[in-house]
């Protein structure tokens, strides 16, 4: 489904990401992990063609296509879905009309038809029950005023929704409580199917609990260093990472 | 200290105090007293003080040179031309239920220019009508609460103004119905009108106003505006302005309220469209408890240019005031705002506040913001703030990524930025039909009021209709 | 608890300026009036070559046709030119090469100002220029500066000793035609500092000049030029005191910084001029154009400003944002009280792309005083990916005063930010009486208020002088609340 080869990623001239391979197929689980700064979250940027990183060089594919040449909507379209690290607060713009729009836009670009209002509704509340989210944030701007948990369930939210093949997870563990995070992780795992994948970017292997991955990367200085399975994770928890810096240095 | 000789507009001033002497001899003895003498003192006035200049401080970026230079029709020949068909002309926003009266050209057509009196004794019509019948209601405000020195077209508005709109709310009376005012422009030459409008609400009167202004014609008139609104204790005024004019029109409007005890004024200005466009708000607090809230809205493109004054004069205690101006300029428009909050030295327990936010899109458009606080009471709580700025990237990208194409992103968060304004209009089908009208122009898909029939924002269609002034 | 603030009021605002000593020091002055020979025996008696007396005159012949500002927020009372001693200096003789042979009575006199130039150069590091009645009459640390190349010294010298870079830079940033009194102080200035780091080089010691008008009837208007050149840096500091008399006296100032590519200044003025008396008698009426030129890429100049004294302020010390990514900034703390009047702040000026300014202004109004900020940002078309924040705070102690914020922000760019933002707040019951109940009495618990109030501002200034400027903001302030 998704293959990156020999990636490079800049900002502002600083090279973030220098190398890196990784391949995912559909019905997989795949699970980054790194200490600070190692470039989890500008490969999750990356990928969804966030245009303040540059990719100087590498390529990456999507079913086929050539997903650096296509602009941000259309990844989405085409089932990309990033899950927020930092969910951006959107005054003035209620979670109704935004869902609405993107829905429209993306039934719109796979050949359906547009959900009539009622539809909407309803479906919206079918998936909003999947993340115990309570009714009262329709009416909300986008994250205005949510607390940091129903920033997240927000985001899982959207995710059922909006039904990606390749949904990445940005730290949707962090800032969670155990229950936030329970709720988070059945979510995802209700919406996993063997057409899609996820990918899984996380400091902590407590979400790994909930959501098993079949591969672990570890990345480091931007590159994947090392990939095994969820014992590799257990690992990392036990060890932390000095292990593998040691192992890279030998 | 001297200033240059004011030497613009000269020829156009002569004209016009030509215009005035004519004017003043013709209605000698029509008129009362009071209005001769203001017209009289006012005249001098405007010989004095000219047209405002770029000189004076606050309109140095107002330039009206351009408008000054023109020559005006300000006779306003009767002319000939079809049957006038009221139904075609009415500005309608959308299923809006509201009283409509139209003036065309600031002039009142017909039978519209009797006086409507309504049941509960609310009085609604033509100025020069009310002047004729009510004088006694007028004099304690007629010419009083503007100032006529605040700068030349106020002076001049008072000197030679010829219609505009009375109304009268008596005491205790909420006037549930709102009332529309529309004034139509639509003339084959320029033309400079000078309308004059007083509103005034007695004890505890309760009125909802919406004003709007259009143009038809393609012409470069030059619309002067004064109103006068009396604000007696207690009472409460939601005032909507709507001002959607071609690009070769300037407008300057001026405002002057003065509020009493524990009254309201709630004033919302949404200028959608206009080559040059000036409003001038000043308010007066003068009885404790008063509040005004004035705010407004522009959305500005090609070389249109917008100036909003707000002047607020915290005259005694325990008053507050909000100023509130949002606006997107684009392509080669301009926007000013200008907002100046005066604290005098006992009007303590004051809270005012002061907003300006822009988002600029190009780097040919242009934006000044002015907000300005001058305080002697120390016991207050009073801030403004001033962002210019742009759509926030981060925001563009979240949007997008949940497959939201850039130009609806962009639209996305345009309307949210100026729903801030829009959400405080408490008429809710004016406030629908507004935000439809935002949409639209945010679109680019409106150049005039979209229910207007006569569909000027096409310049190459025909007219249907001329405004028959020998009815007037 | 009222009544009690009164009493402080009363007590303090009746306290004493305590810089208002007149010293005894023999003075050459000239006949007073301004008029074209003035210029000229300006010039002469300094020796000047023809190019700067042309610059004087031309100043001069402008200044004739301008008119004095009216714009501010002030109440300026005419001001008679032809009743200023427009040059005045100690008699002694100037070529001093040792402190000792410096008039003792002008020693004296900075030893009552906190600055024994001997010790202070010692102990601060700080080279010392102090310019008495328009005419510097020392400059320490001299021979230190010159071994890394660093020029400083006074402005008369800099003409006989550097004319080239003199001429090179004088006017380029404050034009003789830029105002009124950029004008006046064109055609008369009669001294002032000049300072110039060479490419590279960061002054290991912090400059400083000590203004000081003595003589009655003089007006000051000195100039200074600070240029760094590439990736030079220097940290100046300035310091201003006067006799108390009960006539108004005039200093019209200007001050050009010129920052090269990477080039650095950082700029502090403790104005502490006598502000008159409680009733408004007397007090210095400063005037003073203080612009800064990012020229070069990455430059940067920083203003900070403490301002006390003075009956009368004009001065928006201003960056113009040339170079790309070059950095303004302005940190101020206005203070005043009785009778002053204020109207100061910055401007920015964006022309370069990436440019960067921040203004922080804190404005403190006490007694029959009125305090305003005036600030202009201009964002031009080629400015691309600006920014500006601005913030200006007002604090108001007792009801007799006035606090205003007239910000004026343009823009013509499409991808620069600018906010400003401002509040208007007293000291409040709950705060004093939170302090008082922890055992602290209503003038300290002003004074630490109102200095942390100041403290994003005084955190600025170098140490010593922050110290200084704390003190001088109790002793304006204390207890002066209502």
């Amino acid at each position: 489904m998704l293959q990156i080869k020999n990636l490079h990623v800049s900002v502002q001239g600083k090279e973030i990401i220098n190398g890196l391979n990784l391949e995912v197929k559909a019905g997989e689980i795949h699970a980054i992990m790194g200490p600070n700064g190692t470039g989890k979250s500008t490969l999750a940027s990356v990928i969804a063609g966030n245009t303040n990183y540059e990719v100087t060089q590498g390529e990456i594919t999507y079913n086929g296509k050539n997903l650096l040449e296509l602009p941000i909507e259309d990844r989405a379209r085409e089932g990309i879905f990033l899950g927020f690290q930092y969910p951006v607060e959107i005054p003035g713009v209620s979670m109704t009309n935004f869902m609405r729009t993107a829905l429209d836009e993306i039934r719109q670009y796979r050949g359906q038809e547009p959900l009539s209002a009622g539809a909407f509704l309803k479906y919206m509340k079918e998936k909003k029950e999947l993340v115990e989210l309570q009714d009262k944030l329709n009416n909300r701007s986008v994250n205005e005023g949510f607390s940091g948990g129903e920033k997240k369930k927000n985001e899982i939210f959207q995710m059922a929704m909006l039904e990606p093949q390749l949904a990445i997870l940005d730290e949707t563990d962090s800032g969670l409580d155990i229950d936030a995070l329970r709720i988070v992780a059945q979510g995802v795992n209700k919406l996993k199917s063997a057409d899609n994948a996820t990918i899984v970017i996380t400091h902590y292997q407590r979400l790994l609990d909930y959501i098993i991955p079949d591969f672990v990367h570890v990345m480091y200085e931007g590159r994947i260093v090392k990939t095994g399975d969820k014992s590799l994770a257990l690992e990392l928890e036990e060890k932390g990472y000095d292990w593998i810096k040691e192992e890279l240095k030998a | 200290m001297t200033k240059k000789a004011i030497t613009i507009g000269n020829e156009l001033k002569t004209s016009l105090l030509q215009k005035f002497d004519e004017v003043q001899m013709e209605m000698l003895g029509k008129e009362p007293l009071f209005i001769r003498s203001s017209r009289q003192e006012s005249a001098q006035l405007f010989e004095l003080l000219g047209f405002p200049t770029v000189e004076l401080e606050t309109w140095r970026k107002t330039n009206l040179k351009s408008f000054l230079e023109k020559t005006y029709d300000l006779e306003f020949e009767a002319q000939s031309g079809n049957e006038q068909d009221n139904s075609i002309l009415q500005c309608e926003i959308n299923q809006f239920d509201t009283d409509l009266f139209t003036q065309y050209n600031g002039k009142w057509i017909g039978e519209a220019s009797q006086l409507r009196i309504y049941p509960n004794g609310t009085i609604v019509g033509s100025l020069s009508a009310a002047i004729q019948q009510y004088p006694q209601l007028m004099e304690p405000y007629f010419g009083k609460l503007a100032n006529n020195s605040l700068h030349g077209l106020v002076a001049l508005n008072t000197a030679l103004f010829d219609e505009g709109y009375f109304i009268y709310v008596p005491d205790g009376v909420d006037h549930t119905r709102s009332l529309q005012m529309v004034n139509i422009i639509n003339s084959k030459q320029n033309i400079f009108t000078n309308t004059r409008n007083l509103v005034i609400l007695g004890k505890n009167a309760r009125l909802r106003l919406v004003h709007c202004d259009d143009s038809m014609d393609f012409q470069h008139s030059f619309i002067n505006n004064v109103t006068e609104i009396q604000l007696a204790e207690g009472s409460n005024m939601e005032y909507y302005k709507l001002q959607n004019k071609d690009d070769s029109t300037a407008i300057m409007t001026t405002t002057f309220v003065n509020q009493h005890r524990d009254s309201a004024f709630n004033s919302n200005t949404i200028v959608l469209n206009g080559g040059m466009v000036r409003n001038d708000t000043q308010v007066v607090l003068a009885g404790k408890g008063a509040d005004a809230q004035v705010v407004g809205l522009f959305l500005m493109d090609r070389k249109q240019f917008v100036d909003n004054h707000v002047f607020i004069d915290h005259a005694v205690a325990n008053c507050t005031s909000n100023q509130l101006f949002k606006g997107i300029v684009d392509e080669e428009a301009r926007a000013v705002f200008n907002g100046h909050t005066l604290v005098r030295k006992d009007a303590q327990q004051t809270i005012a506040y002061q907003s300006n936010n822009n988002i600029q899109l190009t780097d040919t458009s242009k934006i000044d913001s002015h907000p300005f606080l001058e305080i002697y009471a120390d016991d207050v709580k009073c801030s403004h703030g001033a962002t210019v700025g742009q759509l926030k990237t981060n925001a563009l990208f979240y949007l997008m990524q949940r497959g939201i194409c850039e130009r609806n992103a962009r639209m996305l968060l345009m309307v949210a930025f100026v729903g801030q304004i829009v959400d405080r209009i408490s008429l809710p089908n004016l406030r629908t039909s507004i935000n439809e009208l935002v949409r639209k122009r945010l679109k680019g898909e409106l150049s005039s009021c979209e229910q207007c029939s006569i569909q000027c924002a096409d310049p190459d269609k025909p007219l249907h209709f001329e405004i028959d002034m020998s009815l007037v | 608890m009222a009544q009690n603030e009164q009493d402080i009021i009363g007590e303090v605002t009746s306290s004493d300026y305590k810089y208002g000593f007149v010293s005894d020091i023999e003075t050459e002055t000239i006949a007073k009036g301004l008029s074209e020979e003035v210029v000229r025996i300006i010039s002469a008696k300094k020796n000047e070559p023809e190019w700067l007396l042309d610059f004087r005159l031309k100043a001069y012949r402008k200044w004739v046709s301008m008119e004095a500002p009216d714009w501010a927020h002030l109440n300026i009372p005419p001001i008679d030119f032809q009743e200023i001693i427009y040059y005045a200096a100690p008699k002694k003789k100037a070529e001093l090469t040792s402190l000792d042979e410096v008039d003792p009575e002008l020693i004296e006199t900075f030893n009552k100002l906190g600055i024994n130039l001997e010790e202070q150069k010692i102990l601060a590091g700080v080279a010392v220029d102090a310019v008495i009645d328009s005419v510097s009459v020392k400059t320490t640390f001299t021979d230190t500066l010159s071994k890394l190349g660093i020029i400083f010294m006074s402005f008369s010298e800099a003409v006989q000793h550097h004319p080239d870079l003199v001429k090179k830079y004088l006017g380029t940033v404050v034009p003789a035609s830029d105002n009124y009194f950029a004008a006046l102080n064109s055609a008369v200035f009669s001294d002032g500092s000049f300072c110039y780091i060479p490419k590279g080089v960061r002054s290991p010691v912090e400059l400083s000049t000590y203004f000081r008008i003595n003589a009655a009837n003089t007006g000051q208007f000195e100039r200074t030029l600070i240029v760094a050149d590439e990736g030079a840096y220097v940290s100046y500091l300035e310091g201003c005191t006067a006799p108390q008399r009960d006539e108004n006296q005039l200093h019209a100032a200007i001050v050009e910084i010129i920052a090269h590519r990477n080039g650095e200044v950082k700029y502090s003025t403790v104005q502490n001029w006598y502000p008159g008396n409680k009733d408004g008698l007397g007090g210095i009426f400063n005037f003073v154009t203080k612009r800064g030129m990012c020229e070069g890429d990455y430059s940067k100049i920083s203003w900070t400003q403490v301002e006390t004294g003075s009956a009368i302020t004009w001065k928006y010390p201003s960056c113009v944002l040339k170079g790309d990514y070059s950095v303004g900034e302005f940190y101020s703390v206005a203070v005043t009280n009785n009778h002053q009047q204020a109207d100061t702040g910055s401007k920015m000026v964006h022309l370069g792309k990436n440019t960067k300014s921040t203004i922080i202004s804190k404005g403190i109004s006490a007694g029959k005083s009125n305090n305003s900020y005036r600030g202009l940002v201009r964002i031009n078309p080629k400015a691309t990916n600006s920014r500006n924040f601005s913030q200006c705070d007002s604090l108001l102690l007792g009801d007799q005063c006035g606090a205003h914020t007239f910000p004026y922000i343009e823009t013509s760019n499409a991808s620069s930010i600018v906010e400003h933002e401002a509040t208007t707040s007293k000291i409040s019951d709950e705060q004093l009486f939170y302090c008082m109940q922890r055992g602290i009495n209503t003038e300290k618990a002003i004074g630490l208020i109102v200095n942390g109030y100041a403290k994003e501002v005084l955190n600025q200034l170098p140490m010593e002088f922050a110290v200084e400027a704390q003190k001088l903001l109790s002793i304006s302030l204390e207890g002066s609340v209502g």
